[in-house]
């Protein structure tokens, strides 16, 4: 009765699996340094441009949005604490996040599916490597450790767009802006600040090796391979990020 | 109390072991010669049958070609041999070694001993040829305890590296990478990283597929090489009848440097044995004459299509 159950509780039950197994094998040797700055590389230097691009224009439109909805209550003054609080809080992590999957689970899922349908993962295996290892593991540590970077980094250029509009368009004098930025953080937001990358950095990996290990079908799986790794990833981010925000507002 | 074994217990325990645990027992073959051992192993794919109970033996020194139509299960059985898929039922023996329950990291080990070129070459597109060939070497645990040399010699990984591809006449391609090379280079370099371990048991996935005739029976006459240097044994899928003929009656002259046919036909084919498979199952097996009194049409469809 339940069969129409089995395929997808099955697929999720091997991302499970497999990401127990890319966890367990950062304590286990071979550990391939070389993989996992060559990835630091392509995932967190090769994201840079388009996150400062993106968190410097998220800023400036959170500033101009917000001003005239604080100007209705002649609240403009506080622009920098609204921007700051939502960029921290949501809008950095989550831009970032799906900026970077946009990037990365594709281009993870499409690098490890053409190995697959070229057997290269199987003469991986065959030649004394654990793909797992070699492959899964160097990539979700490297995104692991830029991710929550290229977060801050996107936070911060974010509240210097903002300030440029409160500056230059609402007339707020600098040092107005920058304390009260400053001043609203609270560890509570910093906390879940950099918790959801580091879990959305673990979604982006994981999902990105998981479709690329499961490719079949030639070079059209790897392009459904691609794309499915990105949609995957995406609704994760969003369903972490709300479960994530709910659980700090305990707190 | 004294919780030890005597002796006797000891024999009496062993024996209840041993009649309790059946998978225990060794297979009944001479293990010290047999290199590959399938015991009725079956392994599906859904409904898909990729094997269908499959037994055969293959000892040291022989050679065994396979052929099979497209899904025929040619492929699965190279990769249940390799412990690269494990059996549904059924037992596998590698060296006398049953695999099927094997973990990953200790089938490393055994794979150490096995040398695979696979039906697309299997090259790594990120390493050029001199990384590719190496990268057992590299990369093999077993290998790397032995300092790099399973038979002893004191070569470094540069100096074998080097030598696998001058068997393939490749030397000069070490800073090529994969997609610069042609089809048949690429093959070559394949067979280059499947010897360059100096392997006991040698699998051919397709070595002549998708080749034009010439670049095919230079391949073929790699493979002849090879076995006439190391007499490697050996599993060969292909599509083309010529390739087993050829495998069947010819050697490599290694002063002449050419593949003459075998002064001793009769001796060079009983190391030889055929297979045909069809929908997971082996439906024939035996020499290259048995092959050709063969009367199933499906068996001589392979006869028909190597005259043609």
């Amino acid at each position: 009765m339940l069969d129409f159950l089995k395929a997808p509780v099955e697929k999720f039950q091997d991302f499970i699996l497999l990401t127990f197994r890319a966890i367990l094998n950062i304590f286990r040797s071979p550990h391939y340094a070389d993989d996992i700055f060559q990835q630091m590389d392509i995932i967190g230097v090769g994201s840079l441009p388009i996150v400062i691009l993106i968190g410097f224009v998220s800023g400036v439109i959170m500033a101009m949005q917000m001003a005239r909805a604080l100007t209705q209550y002649g609240a403009q003054g506080q622009v920098g604490e609204i921007v700051s609080v939502a960029l921290v809080r949501e809008l950095g992590p989550l831009l970032t996040a799906l900026l970077v999957a946009g990037r990365t689970s594709s281009g993870i899922a499409s690098e490890i599916g053409s190995m697959k349908v070229t057997e290269q993962l199987d003469a991986m295996r065959a030649l004394g490597t654990d793909p797992i290892q070699k492959l899964v593991t160097p990539r979700l540590i490297a995104t692991a450790f830029v991710l929550p970077l290229l977060t801050i980094i996107s936070d911060f250029i974010g509240v210097i767009g903002g300030f440029f509009i409160a500056y230059y368009q609402l007339n707020i004098p600098g040092s107005q802006y920058w304390t009260a930025a400053w001043q609203v953080l609270e560890w509570n937001d910093l906390t879940q600040g950099l918790l959801k990358p580091l879990v959305f950095a673990i979604v982006i990996a994981m999902v990105g090796c998981f479709y690329g290990m499961r490719t079949s079908g030639g070079t059209q799986g790897v392009g459904k391979a691609t794309t499915t790794a990105v949609v995957v990833a995406d609704i994760w981010i969003f369903i972490f990020t709300a479960m994530i925000g709910r659980i700090f507002l305990f707190f | 109390m004294d919780f030890h074994f005597h002796r006797h217990d000891r024999t009496h325990f062993l024996i209840f072991l041993t009649m309790a645990l059946p998978v225990m027992v060794p297979p009944p073959t001479e293990s010290a010669t047999s290199i590959v051992y399938f015991d009725d192993v079956s392994l599906h794919f859904g409904d898909t049958p990729g094997l269908d109970h499959v037994s055969f033996e293959m000892k040291a020194g022989e050679t065994r070609v396979l052929f099979g139509a497209a899904g025929a299960g040619k492929t699965t059985l190279l990769k249940v041999a390799l412990g690269l898929l494990k059996p549904d039922s059924g037992h596998v023996y590698l060296f006398g070694q049953e695999i099927s329950n094997l973990k990953e990291q200790d089938l490393f080990d055994l794979r150490a001993r096995i040398g695979i070129l696979f039906q697309e070459g299997g090259l790594f597109d990120s390493l050029d040829i001199e990384e590719n060939v190496a990268y057992p070497l590299l990369n093999q645990r077993v290998l790397q305890t032995a300092g790099a040399t399973s038979d002893g010699s004191t070569k470094t990984v540069e100096e074998r590296v080097l030598e696998a591809l001058n068997f393939v006449e490749l030397g000069q391609t070490l800073e090529k990478f994969p997609s610069e090379l042609s089809g048949g280079m690429r093959r070559r370099v394949g067979i280059a990283r499947a010897v360059v371990t100096l392997p006991a048991l040698l699998l051919y996935d397709s070595p002549t597929a998708g080749l034009d005739p010439i670049t095919a029976n230079t391949i073929i006459a790699l493979l002849l090489k090879e076995r006439e240097i190391r007499n490697t044994a050996t599993v060969m899928v292909t599509h083309r009848y010529l390739d087993g003929h050829l495998m069947a009656n010819f050697r490599y002259n290694s002063s002449s440097g050419k593949v003459e046919r075998a002064p001793n036909v009769a001796e060079e084919s009983a190391t030889v044995k055929f297979f045909v498979m069809n929908e997971g199952r082996l439906v024939f097996d035996g020499s290259e004459a048995e092959l050709q009194a063969a009367q199933d049409p499906y068996v001589r469809k392979f006869l028909r299509h190597g005259s043609s």
